[in-house]
């Protein structure tokens, strides 16, 4: 049976409970009639022989690029770059695309006789990984083959004898990235593209790039003005990346773009009651959810916590494609669509979401409080095309514990924002204007970074800007069950029950609103007509 | 008559300490404190007068006195039994003579500088701390015509401030309350001398980066006297670890430029200091770190956030605790006390009121703390008034002070039922 498309369902008296995550936690709640549920496609069949459509992937380029093995040579400096921890969410069950892709790559390379070759860790300014995670992305076997020799490297945003500036776009934009990728005769970068955001000119030009570049794009106007940036024709943060991304093949920067997409299968058997629409739940997922949900809230959030880092989704490649970045990245964007689009009429007075443990920078830590509106007000308010879903001036509902709480070692900085920069103002603009230059060259920030596995001292600007277009577009946000005092810190309105939210959001947006729940994850694409 | 007083009584005493465990002030019923008829203490000889308190205040150092947990250091400087309470707003109903030898009219108004250095004690010549001014450094708190006690309110022979039979004072203690001030304004005019005395005493520098920890009457003070006694002469930025939200807002209206919870404070120095981290502590923290607690925990957080060769002033009362003194001499940290008051003859003496400095003649902390109280509204820093019958809730209100909304908990001398604000 073929996998069934994205679904709106309209909640009638006959409909059952609709699940809600609430971080490490999820509860069942009933919708008002009348409301809509959003759910995302059946996870699509995946490629039956991998190995073979990357070996062809890479044989068969697209756009204009010669095959890969003709790229190759003896003599040559060849790097390959990939996508770092944040990709995919949850991380996926060994082997990972990464190490499927990368061994492929080096086979190729040793066919050739390329002896200069080095592994990069595309970080931008996110977290160092550790030798377990790198180790499950790209397989013992490359790890041990290249970082004992110092030849698998995490790129340094803040190290200028590994940067480069290649110059200004047209629209005066600097384009700083890493020196090795930069001078070196082939730079392959190999993408898992989540969702329709990820990859393209993105990969090369943020994932390789440094703050000087960085801030070009990642700041409030260029959110706001990305409506929604996963929808790359009205996204000026895909503007700003193509502009950069041209930029460096002008410069001389030959990219072999590799981009892969998955289905969305999203959890292992265990949670697999997660994935499926309610009304079609047997006594099997029923009691699989009873189970859960009950232990869970027995279990310290501590615990729930490793308990569900420790999943590893089932994901499985729908595609492969490689050769000239632009025309990778667009058969790719229509796999994303294919697997998570869904056709909505309309847009709605309130939008309601449970938000679960992880999001793209929290994976082996704490979901603290910026990055909780991170995921509900940048992430999952952005997953639309055409129009967001709640109207302007309508009403953010999102159930999470938003627990005052962080990892000081992933997210130092991300303590101190919270602590001085929301406590002054939550407007992203001021934000970014009063606070961020500080933050950006803090010197311990910047240790910590280099020599950790922290964040860029900059990085919750970036998180709050995330927010700014819902921030400009929302009438209240309102977080059901959260730490109060975490949720006014956010600049959010705290309450203890759905029902008590419903009636909150009433006074903004008046009687008789519509309703639509976001029914992730998995990931869904709205495509709001 | 009544008053309270401290006896030595050691299975009482125990019995306190062991009360205490459950919150300071907890003991107050069980412990060496009673209430008990009294007469008003004998004059001890020229130069004394009577004083009937009007208000008067329960300190930290009190409430660790009657927790047991108070330095065996001060056991020879304390005679027993004595009536505890040295923050004083009094009259005087037979009139007497002020410390600069002003006469004070039958009914006056007055408030004591507790130290019994050697001027009440009749010794002469003064000791060279008493003679340069600084009479909270005096030697022979223990000698001459009074039995040992370092402060009214811990000598045998004085009495105290927690009573309605009153107390003597030595001319030398007096200080006139001014005309408009409220009882609860006088109160609060001796622990501001204390901190007024701390900030100035702290060598603070132009641009200098301040922390404050702690922020009940000591540390609310001291941020008040930074701001209105040290920062017109001397410009600094000063940055308060206050724990409770009433504590919060008061800090922020006091002075303080940043307010945060005391688990912050030294990630918002090390924010504002550009600092690095190392070992725990700060590579270059504030300049000078004024501990207004006294604890082990806030010693050890004063000493990891203060920079290399700053300066640490200990203005809560310590007692017996354990610190790795390891960073405070690889770091050349300089640690200083700051006890009561005395004279202050820094360029920063300033007026409170007027911002201007007055490089030349030194001052009494006392006056510049009636000044800043004046300046700085600080009698709204009295939060309850007992009568002395409900000590017990008394003591435990000001044991947890800050838990419960309070910064000053006082004695209401004035009616029998006192009032509880």
């Amino acid at each position: 049976m073929s996998p069934r498309p994205g679904f709106v369902l309209d909640v009638d008296r006959s409909t059952p409970p609709t699940l809600f995550w609430h971080g490490e936690r999820f509860s069942l709640e009933r919708l008002p009639e009348g409301s809509r549920v959003i759910y995302a496609p059946e996870p699509i069949d995946p490629l039956q022989d991998p190995s073979a459509a990357i070996r062809a992937a890479l044989n068969y380029p697209v756009g204009d690029s010669d095959p890969l093995p003709s790229l190759l040579r003896p003599g040559m400096r060849l790097t390959i770059a990939f996508d770092d921890i944040s990709l995919p969410l949850p991380p996926m069950e060994r082997p990972d695309i990464r190490q499927l892709v990368i061994e492929q790559v080096l086979d190729m390379a040793a066919e050739a006789g390329v002896d200069d070759v080095v592994l990069i860790v595309a970080l931008a300014l996110h977290r160092r990984m550790t030798e377990p995670e790198l180790r499950h992305a790209i397989g013992d076997r490359i790890y041990d083959a290249f970082a004992p020799a110092g030849l698998l490297t995490q790129h340094d945003a803040e190290d200028p004898d590994a940067l480069v500036h290649l110059g200004l776009t047209d629209e005066g934009e600097d384009v700083e990235i890493n020196k090795r990728a930069a001078e070196s005769d082939l730079l392959v970068y190999v993408n898992i593209n989540l969702v329709a955001m990820d990859g393209g000119h993105k990969s090369v030009a943020t994932g390789l790039a440094s703050y000087k570049s960085l801030r070009h794009h990642h700041n409030p106007l260029t959110m706001q003005k990305s409506r929604s940036f996963m929808d790359q024709h009205r996204s000026e943060l895909h503007s700003a990346n193509w502009r950069m991304g041209r930029l460096i093949a002008a410069a001389g920067v030959k990219v072999f773009q590799i981009e892969t997409t998955l289905n969305n299968d999203t959890f292992p058997e265990a949670f697999r009651f997660l994935q499926k629409r309610e009304w079609e739940w047997k006594a099997k997922d029923r009691i699989g959810y009873l189970a859960a949900s009950k232990a869970l809230d027995r279990t310290p959030a501590r615990y729930a916590r490793q308990i569900f880092h420790s999943v590893k989704a089932p994901h499985r490649m729908t595609s492969v494609q490689a050769g000239e970045v632009e025309a990778v990245h667009a058969i790719t964007t229509e796999h994303v669509w294919e697997q998570q689009g869904v056709i909505v009429e309309g847009q709605t007075d309130i939008l309601t979401m449970g938000l679960p443990y992880i999001s793209p920078y929290n994976v082996n830590s704490i979901l603290n409080p910026i990055l909780v509106a991170c995921l509900g007000l940048g992430y999952f308010f952005n997953l639309y095309r055409g129009k967001p879903l709640v109207r302007e001036g309508g009403v953010l509902i999102m159930t999470h514990p938003t627990r005052w709480e962080f990892n000081p070692v992933h997210h130092p900085s991300y303590i101190d924002f919270f602590e001085q920069v929301l406590s002054e103002t939550t407007d992203p603009v001021e934000v970014a204007d009063r606070f961020e230059e500080g933050f950006a060259t803090d010197p311990w920030y910047i240790h910590l970074y280099r020599t950790g596995h922290a964040y860029h001292g900059v990085h919750p600007f970036y998180m709050w800007y995330w927010c700014a277009h819902a921030l400009q577009h929302l009438g209240a946000v309102i977080i059901v069950r959260g730490d109060q005092a975490a949720v006014h810190r956010l600049g959010f309105r705290a309450a203890s029950t759905l029902a008590d939210a419903l009636e909150m959001a009433r006074d903004v947006v008046g009687p008789s609103p519509s309703l639509t729940h976001l029914h992730a994850p998995p990931l869904l694409m709205a495509d709001v007509q | 008559m009544k008053a309270l007083v401290f006896e030595r009584n050691l299975p009482r005493f125990a019995a306190s300490r062991v009360a205490s465990v459950f919150g300071s002030g907890r003991g107050a019923g069980i412990g060496p404190l009673q209430l008990l008829e009294c007469e008003p203490p004998e004059l001890p000889g020229e130069g004394w007068h009577h004083l009937r308190p009007l208000l008067s205040g329960i300190c930290g150092s009190d409430l660790a006195t009657l927790d047991g947990r108070s330095s065996r250091y001060f056991e020879d400087m304390v005679s027993f039994p004595f009536v505890p309470g040295h923050e004083v707003a009094g009259i005087l109903d037979s009139g007497g003579v002020d410390h600069a030898g002003r006469p004070l009219e039958p009914g006056a108004r007055a408030v004591i500088e507790p130290v019994l250095g050697c001027a009440p004690r009749h010794i002469r010549p003064l000791c060279p701390q008493c003679a340069g001014g600084h009479t909270g450094l005096c030697g022979n708190v223990a000698f001459g015509d009074l039995a040992p006690g370092l402060q009214s309110g811990f000598c045998a022979d004085t009495g105290g401030g927690w009573s309605t039979a009153g107390l003597v004072a030595h001319s030398s203690q007096l200080h006139a309350v001014p005309e408009g001030f409220s009882d609860e304004d006088a109160v609060i005019i001796e622990p501001t001398a204390c901190a007024v005395h701390a900030a100035l005493s702290a060598g603070i520098e132009n641009d200098d980066l301040v922390a404050v920890i702690g922020a009940g009457t000591l540390g609310l003070t001291t941020v008040a006297a930074l701001h209105r006694v040290v920062r017109p002469a001397t410009s600094c930025t000063v940055m308060v670890g206050a724990k409770h939200a009433h504590q919060q807002k008061l800090a922020a209206t006091l002075g303080a430029d940043t307010v945060v919870h005391p688990d912050q404070l030294a990630r918002s120095v090390r924010k504002r200091a550009g600092s690095l981290v190392l070992a725990g502590r700060l590579t270059n923290g504030a300049d000078v770190v004024f501990d207004c607690v006294g604890t082990a925990e806030s010693l050890t957080q004063a000493l990891a956030m203060v920079r290399p060769r700053g300066r640490v002033v200990l203005v809560g009362m310590p007692g017996k605790v354990s610190v790795d003194l390891a960073p405070l001499w690889h770091r050349e940290l300089t640690l200083v006390g700051a006890y009561a008051y005395g004279t202050e003859s820094s360029a920063d003496s300033g007026t409170a009121d007027s911002g201007t400095a007055d490089a030349v003649r030194p001052r009494r902390s006392f006056e510049l703390a009636i000044e800043l109280v004046s300046a700085a509204g600080l009698g709204r820093l009295v939060s309850a008034a007992y009568p002395l019958e409900r000590y017990d809730e008394a003591i435990a209100h000001a044991g947890a002070a800050g838990r419960r909304g309070a910064v000053k908990v006082v004695f209401d001398l004035r009616n029998p039922k006192g009032s509880t604000r």
